[in-house]
């Protein structure tokens, strides 16, 4: 029963992901895609909800959703986009592209499908080890194990946040 | 799981010359208000201190040789020789930026920091022996790359370099991650020395995975890293971004940003990916041999200076794949050694670039360089040097570089790869030579009537290079020896 | 009912990732093509959060984290070297950029 119930939520969730990822590449409207994204980036928190990822899916909902998405906005609505909902929407070489894409796609599939006996790991396993919930478990390897990358990504950031400025402002 | 902060002293050692740099870098946007003056030296000076500093943390760091942080990093003698590589890169780039962002009236502490905080990436990846280290040290160092590519925000061609260099730089980024994905799938890890036992099949998990699944991550990862390295048929950017970013910007990203993900090119491909070896080399044969034709061939038709040595460093990617090619530790320690010299030649000809291109970035034909040995014999000297050596002229770093290098893959029986590169060198010889006859036979034009005299920070900018061009010509083997003891990846 | 196995993410995500490269090499406007390298680090999560559970082990969440650290730097930095571009050239169309050849 259980096994059901997930398995109809992997797929509506998929649909979420794939329609709204669908939507994003082919709309007129930048605005119309910004929506299409949340709505796809709203379908992978779904899964990592399935994949008892409770501190991604928050993470991705507050983080993604409402951080990234809501800069997107902000930079449609600074940046002039009507002009450019009126003019061609794909590039000269679509073509080209769509069919390279369409060899790659299906020679990663392919190897894929033949590569998928690689994973010999138990299949639908209770995930993480009990007794311990997902964020602690994941506090706990981030600040042990991890804390390395933990402390060089608030380089990163600066470096995001200086750039970004440097960037964006009229006169530094 | 108790949360145990697994770190001691020696690993803080380690890490030193990250440390140095990012304290530095943070603090000169804090200095910021105080010594933001007109015409102030005062953030080259600082930027110069810390990278000379960083160079000692790097050595002492040596000293005290290993793994740190639980295996994340691999302090050994590869990565401080990238390590001090990027790191000298730094200051030659800061000493042509004195003059050229003075002449612009672009003096910032933002244009400083960014470079240190690149270079900080840059050797956090020379060091990383785990692909999440490889990842954020990548970031750091590209996203710092694409802010400088549009330093200028009221050019044109600055902006659009920016913008080209950061759409295809973060698609080879999401490429890059996405091999990262499938090689934890199939290993359960993503630190290399963890990865390369799994696959070689002496992991704890049982038999090696299938090699078709770690194949499609290695081409995956391939893809991103050959983005970022400009190797052909994924080099579609590098003309661009050198032509548009400012003159030392575009002399530091083709030389320290592309030292650095060599080294993680090397590192990956020479650990982890070492036990399928037989499967990717065809891929970087292939990768090698259309990287130097293309750049070889393009470089001929062009009249920009910075588009001809953006080509041309397309070209220099292919020949140190040729040594990631011949899979072994002659030809890691051949690479290494060519990346050196291939770095101190392609940043003294880029200032040489700089010195000359004037205000608003005016000069940047090959035919503004006619006559400059007329009237700045120094220069034209240096430059010389330079050329030669991009040719690999003996008695030059880039005649034994590319000597090691066709070495090492005779050596692995790569003879075809080799008569295609020793072909393709000598049809490079013509574009650089067309410099050389350019600056010596031809009557001074405009830009070299205009020039300025040579600023003691591009004099030094000049010459350092040029010395050590010459140094790596004449006593190879100091650097050869020392690259050959420390190409042995696998431990 | 079949039940979901790791093989499915990891079509699913292979679909992604393919939208969004299609979406990156075919559209002209750049802030979807923002959207679309969105899509496929989207993609490289959903195969780290599977990965992960599959293997009873927590590092690809913690991976999954850096990789959305990553996205958010990302789009700062992209969206802000769009607005500087925008400032002097008035357009978003990707292949409008033609002062430097392609």
């Amino acid at each position: 029963m259980l096994t059901d119930i997930n398995t109809i939520l992997f797929y509506v969730f998929a649909a979420l992901v794939l329609g709204g990822g669908i939507l994003t590449v082919t709309r007129r409207n930048a605005v119309h895609s910004a929506i299409s994204l949340i709505v796809s980036l709203l379908g992978v928190a779904g899964l990592y909800l399935l994949q008892q990822a409770e501190f991604l899916f928050a993470v991705q909902i507050v983080l993604y959703v409402g951080g990234i998405m809501l800069l997107f906005l902000f930079v449609i609505m600074l940046v002039n986009l009507d002009l450019a909902a009126h003019q061609r929407q794909f590039n000269k070489q679509w073509l080209v592209a769509l069919a390279a894409v369409a060899a790659v796609g299906a020679g990663v599939g392919y190897f894929l499908y033949r590569g998928k006996d690689a994973f010999h790991f138990a299949e639908g396993g209770a995930g993480l080890p009990p007794g311990l919930g997902n964020t602690e478990a994941i506090a706990d390897s981030l600040f042990s194990e991890y804390l390395l990358p933990f402390e060089i990504a608030s380089v990163l950031l600066l470096v995001a946040v200086v750039g970004s400025v440097v960037m964006a402002k009229k006169r530094i | 799981m108790s949360a145990s902060f697994g770190f001691n002293a020696a690993d803080l050692i380690r890490f030193l010359p990250e440390t140095i740099l990012t304290v530095m870098g943070t603090l000169l946007m804090v200095l910021d208000p105080i010594l933001h003056r007109r015409g102030s030296h005062a953030f080259g000076h600082l930027s110069i201190a810390a990278l000379v500093a960083a160079i000692g943390g790097a050595v002492y760091a040596y000293t005290q040789a290993g793994p740190a942080f639980g295996g994340m990093l691999m302090v050994d003698g590869f990565a401080t020789f990238f390590r001090v590589l990027v790191l000298v890169v730094g200051i030659l780039t800061i000493l042509p930026s004195y003059r050229f962002l003075a002449r612009q009236d672009a003096e910032t502490s933002e244009y400083h920091a960014l470079l240190i905080f690149s270079i900080a990436g840059q050797c956090l990846m020379a060091a990383a022996n785990d692909l999440i280290i490889v990842f954020i040290g990548l970031e750091i160092s590209s996203i710092a790359s694409y802010v400088l590519a549009g330093y200028f925000r009221d050019d044109k061609r600055s902006n659009e370099a920016a913008l080209k260099y950061f759409l295809l730089g973060s698609f080879a980024t999401a490429f890059f991650l996405y091999g990262v994905a499938l090689i934890y799938g199939a290993t359960g890890s993503v630190n290399l020395t963890a990865a390369r036992a799994v696959i070689s099949g002496q992991g704890p998990g049982g038999p090696a995975p299938a090699p078709v699944f770690i194949g499609v991550a290695a081409a995956l990862m391939f893809v991103g890293l050959g983005f970022k390295v400009s190797a052909a048929p994924f080099q579609i950017w590098a003309p661009d971004v050198y032509q548009g970013a400012p003159t030392p910007v575009a002399a530091f990203l083709s030389a320290g940003p592309k030292a650095a993900t060599f080294a993680v090119f090397l590192r990956i491909f020479m650990t982890m990916f070492e036990p399928i070896g037989s499967g990717w080399e065809p891929l970087v044969w292939f990768s090698a041999l259309l990287s130097m034709t293309i750049g070889n061939f393009a470089a001929l038709m062009q009249t920009n200076i910075k588009r001809m040595l953006a080509y041309s460093s397309i070209a220099h990617a292919g020949y140190v794949l040729v040594a990631l090619t011949a899979r072994s530790q002659v030809g890691t320690a051949a690479a290494m050694f060519y990346l050196a010299a291939y770095a101190l030649m392609n940043i003294g000809a880029f200032a040489a670039v700089s010195h000359l291109s004037g205000r608003g970035e005016r000069y940047q034909n090959i035919e503004d360089f006619s006559g400059l040995g007329q009237k700045q014999p120094l220069t034209a000297a240096m430059l010389s040097i330079f050329l030669l050596s991009l040719i690999g002229v003996p008695l030059t770093g880039g005649f034994f570089g590319k000597f090691y290098i066709f070495k090492a893959a005779l050596e692995s029986h790569l003879v075809w790869l080799t008569v295609l590169g020793l072909l393709n060198s000598a049809v490079a010889a013509y574009y650089y030579l067309r410099m050389l006859v350019m600056m010596y036979m031809h009557e001074p034009g405009e830009a070299v009537e205009n020039a300025e005299p040579l600023s003691l920070g591009l004099r030094a900018a000049l010459i350092l290079p040029a010395l050590g061009t010459l140094l790596l010509g004449i006593f190879p083997t100091w650097v050869l020896e020392f690259a050959g003891k420390s190409a042995a990846l696998v431990k | 009912m079949h039940p979901i196995t790791t093989f499915h993410y990891l079509a699913l995500s292979a679909a992604l990732l393919l939208i969004g490269t299609v979406g990156v090499l075919t559209r002209r406007n750049v802030v979807i093509i923002l959207m679309s390298i969105e899509l496929i680090l989207n993609a490289v999560n959903i195969n780290l959060i599977a990965f992960s559970h599959a293997l009873h082990n927590v590092n690809g969440q913690i991976f999954a984290i850096f990789v959305i650290t990553d996205a958010v730097a990302e789009a700062a930095v992209g969206l802000g070297i769009l607005i500087a571009l925008f400032r002097n050239k008035e357009t978003v169309q990707a292949d409008e950029m033609d002062l430097l050849k392609w």
